[in-house]
């Protein structure tokens, strides 16, 4: 068994009575290509919320690296290492993609600070910005603004944000989400082609997507852990079929 | 969305496929000092010798555009609303007023960095606390925090004058320059020589990197705490440096006057600047100078010609004010943005 880079112990999160996350002891290999699946309402938004300190946990704890990142900052947990993608588009709609680029550049480079230089002044920021996007084929679109661009190359950006915050972990939060069926294979290819060293989960409601990209699959079901394992061996669990993917064979 | 962003994507798009340097270029394209920049400075110029019987009003408005730009730099770029910004202006003059008649320290520009000092620290200490909420809630205690100051400096009259105020003689600028209650020609050049050095300040941070990162706040706080933006202390941060401007300007005000009452810290001053500010436009720099002008000149103006017994002048502010955000996409900056727009279209076709 290789290390975990991300690990939870009897994560809950509770709203009031309502439990959204319960006990969920969930580990993310170093390398890992890592798919979470579950009905609508599982509670998966919510575990990414957790694992980025957007909320914190009623109890249970989670750790990077074996370090305990419980009560981090989300910004101090983007600088360890985790970065995430929104399941709906999160960008500065109104900036160009050059400048949503390099906004996450100079916080990643600690440059965001500067108050008596202007902004472009220093070249690696920009460089850094200008190589994610081409990472993507997406220097074309550099000097437009977001809401000039097609759904899914705002998806592309997305990816290019938390890729330029040069990441241990990445979160993807159902990536492919309302992207035209015509485009979603930009997005594929590019997901297919993340750096082996980046650990990865991706959240997606899409099994085609699952089961092309998943190395190892963790099944969500009101907030708790109902299966754990290869695609294959989650494939023929019969628990898993009658919970969610027999549902999904009658939509 | 502000129009300086749009232009420079205009300008990038029109560019195409972007390589590294033209990247560069278009991101330290708004810091360039274009040419039209100069105009507030020769009006106020032009001002102090063409209109000498107008500086007392001139002044007031040097001082209410460095209020106003303080004020633009957290609502305008850091998206922060605040209907107490008085506060800082207020203890500002209060720092400013006492030093002279409490503590026997007449020279004017020890006052102007004390009550930044002061201002500034408050800025800091409130921030850190208040700006953990937003929106209505936000402006409900930015309200609540200056009218507990105003209370305050009423409660303890033996220090502040009370309701009276307090009448002070501010000694020579630096030991050489006497205040000039008569032609207010040192008041003027003080005023503007502040307003010049805290709009260098300002417009440096704008389009500094730190600068940049409040615009990122503005547009998308979630999104800033996913690159890992420290957002609270970047908006603490700015939060203190408009402290401390406001505090600048309300020392200001009360030295080239020479008294400070309580008005420096009422609630209607909290609203008379963010109305400026949305009069001439937010989160453009200019607006502020714009705002501010068009403001106090209609003030003086309504009042010379339907008299002070009635608050005419009120009645006139709220038919433009209204006017202006119901047809203006930015106040008057965005009214000047649409007519640059129109005009270069025109040409093209």
């Amino acid at each position: 068994m290789s290390e975990a880079v991300l690990e939870t112990r009897d994560l809950n999160k509770n709203f009031g009575a309502l439990q959204v996350s319960r006990n969920i002891n969930f580990r993310l290999d170093a390398g890992a290509r890592h798919a979470l699946i579950g009905p609508n309402g599982a509670g998966k938004t919510t575990f990414v919320n957790l694992l980025t300190g957007v909320l914190s946990p009623t109890d249970g704890a989670v750790l990077l690296n074996g370090r305990d990142i419980t009560h981090m900052r989300q910004d101090r947990r983007v600088k360890a290492g985790i970065a995430r993608t929104f399941q709906i588009n999160t960008l500065f709609a109104g900036l160009t993609v050059l400048e949503n680029l390099y906004l996450a550049v100079s916080e990643h480079l600690g440059r965001a600070g500067a108050m008596f230089r202007p902004a472009g002044a220093r070249r690696e920021v920009v460089d850094e910005a200008m190589a994610a996007l081409d990472g993507l084929r997406l220097a074309d679109d550099a000097g437009k603004t977001i809401r000039e661009l097609p759904y899914g190359r705002q998806r592309l950006v997305e990816i290019a944000i938390a890729l330029a915050l040069k990441p241990k972990v990445l979160l993807l939060d159902e990536p492919a989400a309302g992207v035209p069926s015509a485009e979603s294979h930009l997005i594929l290819d590019v997901i297919e082609a993340l750096p082996e060293d980046i650990a990865v989960l991706i959240i997606e409601h899409d099994m085609d997507v699952v089961f092309r990209f998943a190395r190892e699959i963790t099944v969500l079901v009101q907030g708790g852990i109902l299966a754990s394992g290869p695609p294959d061996e989650i494939a023929a669990n019969a628990e898993v079929r009658s919970v969610y993917l027999g549902e999904g064979t009658h939509d | 969305m502000s129009a300086d962003t749009s232009t420079t994507a205009a300008a990038a798009a029109t560019a195409g496929r972007l390589d590294r340097a033209s990247a560069r270029r278009i991101l330290l394209h708004d810091h360039r000092i274009r040419l039209i920049e100069l105009l507030p400075w020769v009006i106020a110029l032009g001002v102090f010798f063409l209109f000498p019987g107008y500086r007392l009003l001139a002044t007031q408005i040097l001082i209410m555009i460095l209020f106003a730009l303080s004020l633009d730099l957290i609502v305008g770029y850091a998206g922060i609303v605040s209907l107490g910004h008085a506060a800082f202006f207020g203890t500002g003059s209060y720092v400013a007023a006492l030093l002279v008649s409490s503590y026997g320290v007449p020279e004017p520009v020890t006052g102007v960095v004390a009550a930044v000092i002061v201002s500034a620290a408050l800025g800091f200490v409130t921030g850190w606390i208040l700006l953990r909420t937003h929106g209505l809630t936000l402006l409900m205690l930015t309200m609540a925090f200056a009218i507990m100051l105003h209370e305050l400096a009423n409660e303890f009259a033996e220090l502040t004058g009370g309701f009276d105020g307090i009448n002070f003689a501010p000694g020579p600028i630096l030991g050489i320059f006497d205040f000039d209650p008569l032609w207010y020609s040192s008041n003027y050049f003080y005023a503007l020589v502040f307003l010049f050095l805290g709009f260098l300040f300002v417009r440096a941070i704008i389009y500094s990197p730190f600068g940049r990162a409040l615009v990122g706040i503005r547009e998308n706080t979630r999104r800033m705490h996913a690159v890992g933006s420290p957002v609270l202390w970047r908006m603490v941060t700015a939060y203190t440096i408009s402290a401390g401007l406001a505090g600048l300007a309300g020392a200001i005000y009360v030295q080239v006057q020479g008294n400070v009452t309580l008005g420096v810290l009422s609630f209607e001053l909290s609203g008379e600047i963010l109305v400026m500010l949305i009069l001439g436009g937010t989160g453009r720099l200019y607006g502020a100078f714009i705002g501010a002008a068009v403001y106090k000149l209609l003030e003086s103006f309504t009042e010379q010609i339907l008299g002070t017994d009635q608050p005419y002048w009120m009645l006139v502010i709220g038919v433009v004010l209204i006017v202006t955000v119901l047809f203006t996409r930015n106040g008057f900056i965005g009214m000047y943005d649409d007519a640059i727009a129109w005009i270069r279209r025109r040409r093209r076709s």
